[in-house]
């Protein structure tokens, strides 16, 4: 009984400690577990597979540093398969602070392929007004960014434009979410202009998302670092995603074992209080 | 070790931060500090680049008379925003924020309606029964009972007892089944995150791994 009621007392930074070890060990020792693709991770790729070459994605960045660990690999397994099908990309994003984040990954990425901008790849950046803007995307692409890119150059002068004036010339959106702007993809490039949508999300929004994925709103979801370790193993590139599920597996047997043994250690102290009371 | 300079900045800043779980200390309260006026100062350029400069500025310098006819009203809507810091002065800001609120409101519902209401009711119409797909058939009837059953709990017009209360009650089971998946992603969200954090300091700091 009082290894129960010291349980229930453990300071904290002990269990901190115990999580920090838990994660760092896998990759001090090199273990790595060999991971199945879920479904839903399958049904974004296959949809990138099936695209014809030379067609365009806009990928939005709408996360910041802070969701980093778990969106970054996922947009650098995504644009390693888009540039390796020989598609275009669109880049743009409505967290002002997360665009260089994207910017960054996608000319790591672009050169990696030897892609070139303007003929293979655009950034278009930030725009405020969110919804605004994802509406008048609709109408005219050009004019919704002023007809400059990210650093100013006319978008008259990028061969790649030229074609893409409304969502009619892209193949898809393919959202990074760590809020609410998949949804406002959804519902206003989705349902007034019928843009395929794709989210990229951090596990904290992907519950919020499923329900667009029954209705038949979204084409995939990709979700968390899990979902990033698939699109990588997918996309036959293992990176940080990969390496980290299995650091990320230790943590939830860990926090599963502290969850149950804390449940068993308050039915025996709210036990032990009945019977004295 | 790594040599970049900027490297070792960032694994200050993470190690600074990480401190507060041991206690609260002027490390800690040094990087969030420093986190949150660089973010405030990040925005602020962002906005002035892509908003404020292009939108009003250099619109009424290159734009012509109609353009700026009405360039007049965001400009008029935005001093009346202002002069929130005017107390004397502070309703006007007011007719500002109804604007906003107005047009939020109505982007809002359009979105809403369009983009969720309707295509959600229809994503709950959906087969009972499906031939030879067993798999289907029981997603279909659980689709159906969760979404009947929690919206029943929300209907407060009626007592919660009898056969209706057993029916709201069920309602109950989908919510907290719905409230466990979301507390397991936020796990899975955050621990990804000490993960990044941890492979930062252990790669590219330390060059450990």
């Amino acid at each position: 009984m009082k290894f129960f009621e010291k349980l229930a007392k453990i300071d904290r930074r002990i269990i901190f400690v115990i999580l920090a070890i838990t994660i760092i060990s896998p990759f001090l020792f090199n273990l790595t577990f060999k991971l199945t693709p879920l479904e839903e991770s399958k049904r974004a790729f296959n949809f990138i597979n099936s695209l014809p070459e030379g067609s365009t994605v806009i990928i939005s960045i709408d996360y910041d540093a802070s969701s980093m660990p778990e969106l970054q690999p996922m947009l650098e397994a995504v644009l390693r398969h888009i540039f390796s099908r020989n598609l275009r990309v669109i880049l743009l994003g409505h967290w002002a602070a997360g665009v260089p984040l994207g910017q960054q990954a996608l000319e790591k990425i672009a050169s990696e392929y030897g892609k070139v901008y303007g003929e293979d790849f655009v950034v278009l950046g930030y725009r405020p007004g969110l919804q605004a803007v994802i509406i008048n995307m609709g109408k005219n692409i050009h004019a919704t960014f002023d007809n400059v890119d990210y650093e100013g150059t006319p978008l008259s002068k990028l061969p790649m434009m030229s074609n893409i004036k409304t969502y009619e010339d892209v193949a898809c959106v393919f959202g990074f979410e760590a809020g609410n702007v998949g949804e406002m993809w959804i519902q206003f490039a989705n349902a007034r202009y019928g843009v395929k949508v794709l989210l990229g999300c951090t596990g904290v929004v992907a519950p919020d998302l499923f329900q667009y994925r029954q209705s038949g709103q979204l084409v995939a979801i990709v979700s968390g670092l899990r979902g990033a370790a698939d699109y990588e193993r997918l996309a036959k590139h293992e990176a940080f995603a990969s390496y980290g599920m299995t650091a990320q597996t230790f943590a939830h047997v860990l926090i599963v074992a502290f969850i149950i043994i804390g449940n068993i250690g308050y039915i025996f102290t709210q036990s032990k209080k009945r019977r004295s009371s | 070790m790594a040599t970049t300079i900027w490297v070792w900045v960032a694994a200050f800043f993470t190690l600074a931060i990480l401190s507060f779980l041991y206690k609260d200390n002027p490390f800690y309260r040094i990087a969030e500090s420093v986190y949150v006026g660089s973010s405030a100062a990040y925005m602020l350029l962002f906005l002035w680049s892509f908003d404020v400069k292009p939108k009003m500025i250099d619109a009424w310098v290159k734009g012509s008379t109609t353009d700026r006819l009405i360039l007049i009203i965001p400009i008029t809507l935005s001093i009346f925003m202002l002069m929130r810091f005017i107390p004397k002065l502070r309703w006007i800001s007011r007719w500002a924020i109804a604007f906003t609120v107005g047009m939020g409101a109505g982007l809002g519902v359009a979105g809403l309606l369009q983009g969720f209401v309707v295509p959600q009711i229809k994503g709950t119409i959906v087969p009972l029964w499906i031939a030879n797909n067993f798999k289907q058939t029981i997603n279909n009837w659980i689709i159906v009972l969760g979404t009947l059953t929690t919206i029943s709990y929300f209907f407060f017009s009626r007592k919660h007892t009898g056969v209706f209360g057993k029916f709201s009650r069920t309602g109950v089971m989908f919510i907290m089944i719905a409230f466990g998946a979301t507390f397991g992603f936020t796990i899975m969200a955050r621990v990804s995150l000490l993960i990044g954090r941890l492979y930062f300091l252990l790669h590219d700091w330390l060059g450990l791994i």
